[in-house]
């Protein structure tokens, strides 16, 4: 039903029916999201040696997160006199709607995605990029000493973690020779590309970390010297669109990590072919989303200046060999 | 035409993830003013700054650390634009493309080098 409908000519019909699917996306990221937090406090707590939130909802807290959102709808809405507000009241939009675009095109499973369209990674990577204009734009237009450092050093490490991110996902195009995600996941039947490529799998997964904002390297929000970063004067929902950003952006890079270097939907060992691709994928799904909580709990923050030094200095000079390394080899051997 | 509908659908469904992502927090933010409070205080309208009474705008002169790290992101990130297309057709192009492209990446490296014998790269 789904492929007839790909292959009729688009118009309002299409629109319709797309637009409920992908709203059953967004209900179950925003699912994700839910309780992805109160895993992050689940897995923190116990990594830390304490329960973390078991209140609300049973001994697990299950309702914690659902409980924290009631919260925020029923906050009053401040905006500063000194803000600059209609840029105060589109930037969490701004960094929003990428983080929610980028799930357009990517493969769950063989039969389970949404648009399958050529430039797939590409696409990922350039809609990405655009969050940082709604976190920069957000810490200018509050108007505050923190946020405005906030998000000057949002900028400034997300553009410079942008790039061995892209260069070190050159080692698996050069392999594939297609930017389409499916095809991608395809060609990894013979084994993952985290065996093929393991320096353009580090690279990514550090550069992804500091585009995530998470820590070791969250020093746009570090709140002990930031307070809150780029969001300090943002309350009540609008707050909650910038954290939703970042959670959003989890499910999406981890997703994505999944695609690329994990095999995606594809089963470890042809023997476990009989178990349905959509729990691998899950399985593979929940695995990256578990490592950067762990990495959380354990790494201290970096330095600002060490961050933009082992940007510039180490992954980058890194991803480039990486790709010619990859190059070399493919020629001489294969 | 099939393939045609096809690609236009694949971009439609683009389009209405873009129409959802801008959707969703402009109906949140309209249905919560209906919840929230509105109690408008002159305190509660100031800037925060740890207490104290701000001072100056906040929009001070920058370092200009920020804008070189921009202008070096700028200058890498379109070698990637080129780097793209030559890794999504590497099979076809063969060794010649690889050596031009090493050149290539080889002068923007020097400046890279250049910028790191400046001290650009140093935070401190």
């Amino acid at each position: 039903m789904i492929e007839e409908l790909l292959q009729s000519s688009p118009g309002l019909m299409n629109f319709g029916i797309f637009f409920l699917l992908a709203v059953v996306l967004l209900l179950v990221v925003l699912g994700f999201v839910t309780y992805a937090i109160l895993a992050e406090r689940k897995v923190l707590g116990y990594m830390q040696a304490r329960h973390g939130p078991n209140q609300l909802g049973g001994k697990w807290g299950l309702l914690q997160t659902v409980a924290d959102v009631l919260k925020l709808l029923i906050k009053e809405d401040v905006i500063p006199k000194a803000a600059d507000r209609p840029l105060f009241i589109i930037a969490p939009i701004i960094a929003f709607t990428p983080a929610f675009m980028v799930l357009a095109t990517i493969p769950f499973t063989d039969k389970f995605q949404f648009a399958d369209i050529g430039v797939g990674l590409l696409y990922y990577i350039a809609v990405s990029g655009m969050t940082i204009f709604g976190m920069v734009l957000g810490g200018w237009a509050s108007n505050n000493k923190y946020a405005l450092l906030g998000g000057m050093r949002a900028g400034a490490q997300m553009i410079s973690y942008e790039i061995p991110l892209v260069m070190s996902v050159l080692g698996v195009i050069l392999l594939t020779g297609s930017l389409n995600l499916t095809d991608i996941v395809v060609q990894q039947e013979h084994g993952w590309f985290i065996l093929y490529q393991p320096i353009a799998f580090i690279v990514f997964f550090i550069a992804s970390i500091a585009e995530l904002n998470r820590t070791p390297f969250d020093l746009p929000e570090s709140e002990n010297e930031l307070v809150a970063g780029y969001f300090v004067e943002y309350s009540g929902f609008r707050w909650a669109f910038f954290m939703l950003t970042e959670y959003v952006y989890m499910f999406a890079m981890s997703s994505l990590i999944t695609v690329i270097f994990l095999g995606g939907w594809l089963p470890p060992l042809d023997i476990l072919g009989f178990i349905p691709g959509a729990v691998w994928f899950a399985l593979k799904f929940c695995v990256v989303v578990f490592v950067y909580m762990w990495l959380r709990a354990t790494l201290p923050r970096f330095r600002i200046d060490r961050l933009m030094e082992f940007a510039w200095k180490v992954l980058f000079p890194v991803a480039l060999a990486n790709i010619f390394l990859t190059a070399l080899i493919k020629t001489l051997f294969f | 035409m099939e393939l045609l509908n096809l690609y236009q659908n694949n971009y439609l469904i683009v389009f209405v993830f873009l129409c959802l992502g801008v959707l969703l927090p402009l109906v949140a933010l309209f249905l919560g003013k209906f919840l929230r409070p509105h109690k408008p205080s002159v305190e509660k309208y100031t800037t925060y700054e740890s207490g104290i009474d701000p001072f100056h705008d906040s929009r001070v002169q920058f370092n200009v650390r920020y804008y070189i790290f921009a202008l070096m992101f700028v200058i890498f990130d379109v070698e990637t634009v080129f780097l793209y297309p030559w890794a999504v057709a590497y099979d076809k192009l063969g060794v010649f493309a690889l050596i031009e492209m090493l050149i290539f990446v080889i002068m923007l490296l020097i400046g890279l080098i250049y910028a790191w014998k400046k001290k650009v790269l140093r935070w401190t």
